[in-house]
C-alpha cells in the first residue's frame, strides 16, 4: 500500500524547521515519523502523518509550501542483512531508489519498516509483491 | 595639437575650450545645438515625427533655453529602433558601431563617424590632461576591448594624448600585476572595484606599483570613501570619469585634479537636470535627472537624452580654472537600473530569465555585495508550489538551470539563492527588488 508523504521546504537557518512542527502541534497532529534532507543551502523535512490531507492544509494555511509525494513502506527482517534483502529485490527489478529513511515507530517483532521513494512507485509495487517482500498497510505503522 | 616641445603636464592646447569664457561657450553651444537639431530632424523619422507633434521646426530653436521646449529621446527609442534606426548618417559616412553590453535580447546599437570619432579622442585627451596625465605616462587599459565602448575610448584617448598605451584589456590579475610593475605603468584605467581588486592582490604578491601616479575610474558607479581607500591604499589619485555609450562613450565627463564634481565637455555635450517624474526642467543646483545633448555628433545624434543618472549641476566656478561647469558624482539613478562590473542590469531582466526557466514569476530579490573588490551578484528566489519537489536533486537542479538562464541574459555569473516561501520582504505588497550592499 502507498503512502502519501508530506514534504516542505526549509531554508538553512536557526528557526526553519520549529514553524511547521508548531503548526501541526496546535492542530493536534502527530508525526508518525520524519527524514530531514539537507544541503548548504537548503532543507527538505518529509514526514507521514495520519491524516496527510489535513496536514496539508493545516501547513499551507500557515503559509508553507507542501508537497505529497507517493512513499511505499517496506518490512524487512530487523537483522543483519534484513534491508540489503529488499534492496536485492528493488535492484532485480531495474528500480531506482531516490531516498528511504526508517519507519523506527512500526518496527515490531523482529521487522523493521523502511520508507522508500521510488521513481515509479507501482512498478515497486509489483517488484515486491513478486519477490514476496511485505509493504505494510496503515494499521500496521500507526504506534500500538 | 600638442608639440614634440610641449613640456610633459604643461598646459594642452587641446584643453582650451575647457577654459572658454561662458559667453564664448554658449555662442558656439547654440551654434551646435541649432545645426544637430537640424541634423536629427531632416534624418531620424523619430524625432521629427515628435518635432511635428509639438508643432516645432529646427527654426523653433532661437536660444539655448528653447532647448527645454524639444523632446526627450530615451533608452527604449534605440531599442524600439534596433539596429540602426537613429543613424543620422549613410553606412558609407560610418566607420565604427559599439553595443552595449548586457541587455535583454538585442543590444543597443552606437555608431560613429571618422569626426565622431575624432571628437571622443580629443574627450578623452581633455580628460587624461585634467587628470594630470601627459605625454610620457604609459597607461594601463584594463577596460574591456570589444563592443563595450571603454575599452576603444580610452585606448585612443591615450594614443592621441601621446602617451603609451598597454592595451591589456580586462581581467587575469596576475598578468596585470606583473605588466604594471616591468613595464613602470603610471596611470591606469578600469572599473574601481576591479582596481580595489588590483591593489589587494598587488600586496599579496609584493608587486611594486610605486611608479603608478593616477586612475582614471568608471563604468560603475563609486564614493568618496571608496575613492579614499583606494588613494590611501595605493597613494595614487583617483579620478572618476562619466560617460555612456549612447553620448558618445567615457569622456562625456571628468574629475579635475581637484576633484570635486566632474567637467562636462558642454562644447560637445549638452547638460540639464530635469524632474524625473514631470520632465520638468530644474535650476542649477537642484537634484535631479542628467539630460544630454550630443552637440556635435553626427552618426547617431541623441537630442535631450534621458540618463537615468541623478545628479545635480555645481554652479560654482571650479579652483582649477575651467569654466566647464561640474555635476555631482552620481550616486544613484532615477529607475531601478543598477551597473555591476561594468554590465547595466535591470531587475526586469533577471525577470525574464526567472520566467523562462519556471514559467510564471516567483518572488525574488537582487542582492549586490562587493566582496575582495569585486562586485558580487546574488539572486534570491521564492520556491513556489510549482517547483518545489521532494527531491534535493531536482531543487539542485532548479537552482542551476536559473543560474544558467540568468548568466544567459546578462552576461556574467550570479549566485542563485532558493528561499522559503514569503521570506522575501514585500513593501506594500510589492517586494523590493534589489538591495545594494556594495560600500562604494
Amino acid at each position: 500500500m502507498k503512502l502519501q508523504q508530506l514534504s516542505l521546504f526549509l531554508e538553512n537557518r536557526p528557526g526553519q524547521l520549529r514553524e511547521p512542527c508548531e503548526a501541526l502541534a496546535a492542530a493536534g497532529i502527530d508525526l508518525l515519523t520524519m527524514s530531514l534532507a539537507d544541503t548548504s543551502q537548503f532543507g527538505i523535512l518529509r514526514f507521514i502523518v495520519r491524516d496527510p490531507e489535513r496536514a496539508k492544509q493545516v501547513l499551507q494555511d500557515a503559509g508553507m509550501i507542501v508537497r505529497m509525494t507517493e512513499v511505499v513502506p517496506v518490512e524487512v527482517d530487523n537483522e543483519p542483512g534484513g534491508l540489503a534483502r529488499a534492496l536485492i529485490a528493488i535492484e532485480d527489478a531495474g528500480l531506482g531508489v531516490e531516498y528511504m529513511y526508517d519507519f523506527g515507530a512500526a518496527s515490531r517483532g523482529g521487522k523493521a519498516a523502511i520508507v522508500f521513494r521510488f521513481e515509479n512507485p507501482d512498478a515497486a509495487l509489483a517488484a515486491l509483491s513478486a519477490a514476496g517482500i511485505r509493504v505494510l498497510p496503515m494499521e500496521e505503522l500507526l504506534p500500538k | 595639437m600638442s608639440t614634440w616641445n610641449d613640456p610633459p603636464g604643461g598646459f594642452h592646447p587641446i584643453s582650451a575650450p575647457d577654459y572658454l569664457p561662458r559667453e564664448q561657450l554658449a555662442g558656439i553651444q547654440l551654434q551646435r545645438l541649432q545645426s544637430v537639431v537640424s541634423l536629427a530632424y531632416d534624418r531620424q523619422a523619430l524625432f521629427r515625427g515628435r518635432m511635428e507633434g509639438l508643432g516645432l521646426t529646427p527654426s523653433s530653436i532661437a536660444s539655448l533655453a528653447d532647448i527645454a521646449r524639444l523632446p526627450f529621446t530615451v533608452k527604449t527609442d534605440l531599442r524600439d529602433t534596433y539596429p540602426f534606426g537613429l543613424f543620422a548618417c549613410p553606412m558609407e559616412d560610418i566607420v565604427r558601431l559599439h553595443a552595449s553590453s548586457g541587455t535583454t535580447g538585442k543590444p543597443i546599437v552606437v555608431a560613429y563617424t571618422q569626426a565622431d570619432l575624432d571628437v571622443w579622442s580629443e574627450v578623452m585627451v581633455r580628460s587624461f590632461v585634467a587628470c594630470g596625465m601627459h605625454r610620457g605616462d604609459v597607461i594601463q587599459n584594463a577596460y574591456g576591448y570589444g563592443l563595450f565602448t571603454g575599452g576603444l575610448g580610452a585606448h585612443y584617448g591615450g594614443e592621441a594624448l601621446g602617451a603609451t598605451v598597454i592595451p591589456i584589456s580586462g581581467g587575469n590579475t596576475e598578468r596585470q600585476l606583473m605588466v604594471m610593475e616591468d613595464f613602470g605603468v603610471t596611470a591606469i584605467c578600469c572599473t574601481p572595484s576591479y582596481f580595489l581588486h588590483l591593489i589587494e592582490s598587488a600586496k599579496d604578491t609584493k608587486t611594486d606599483l610605486s611608479k603608478l601616479r593616477v586612475g582614471v575610474f568608471g563604468a560603475e558607479p563609486w564614493s568618496d570613501s571608496m575613492r579614499e581607500r583606494i588613494q590611501d591604499e595605493s597613494g595614487i589619485r583617483a579620478h572618476d570619469i562619466y560617460g555612456l555609450s549612447e553620448i558618445i562613450g567615457p569622456g562625456v565627463g571628468i574629475e579635475c585634479v581637484e576633484q570635486r564634481g566632474l567637467h562636462i565637455f558642454e562644447d560637445h555635450f549638452y547638460p540639464e537636470i530635469v524632474d524625473s517624474e514631470t520632465g520638468e526642467a530644474l535650476p542649477d543646483g537642484a537634484e535631479g535627472e542628467l539630460v544630454l545633448t550630443t552637440l556635435s555628433k553626427q552618426a547617431m545624434p541623441l537630442i535631450r537624452y534621458r540618463t537615468r543618472d541623478v545628479t545635480a549641476i555645481m554652479t560654482e566656478q571650479c579652483a582649477c580654472g575651467r569654466t566647464l561647469r561640474r555635476i555631482r558624482r552620481i550616486g544613484r539613478r532615477s529607475d531601478d537600473m543598477f551597473i555591476i562590473r561594468g554590465v547595466n542590469v535591470f531587475p526586469s531582466q533577471v525577470e525574464t530569465a526567472l520566467l523562462r526557466v519556471e514559467g510564471t514569476l516567483p518572488h525574488y530579490q537582487i542582492i549586490l555585495t562587493r566582496e575582495v573588490g569585486l562586485d558580487q551578484m546574488e539572486v534570491k528566489v521564492e520556491v513556489t508550489p510549482e517547483v518545489f519537489s521532494d527531491e534535493i536533486r531536482k531543487l539542485e537542479a532548479l537552482q542551476q538551470q536559473l543560474g544558467a538562464s540568468i548568466e544567459n541574459v546578462l552576461g556574467i555569473r550570479v549566485k542563485v539563492t532558493l528561499v522559503g516561501p514569503r521570506s522575501l520582504a514585500r513593501s506594500e505588497g510589492k517586494a523590493r527588488r534589489v538591495s545594494d550592499l556594495r560600500s562604494l
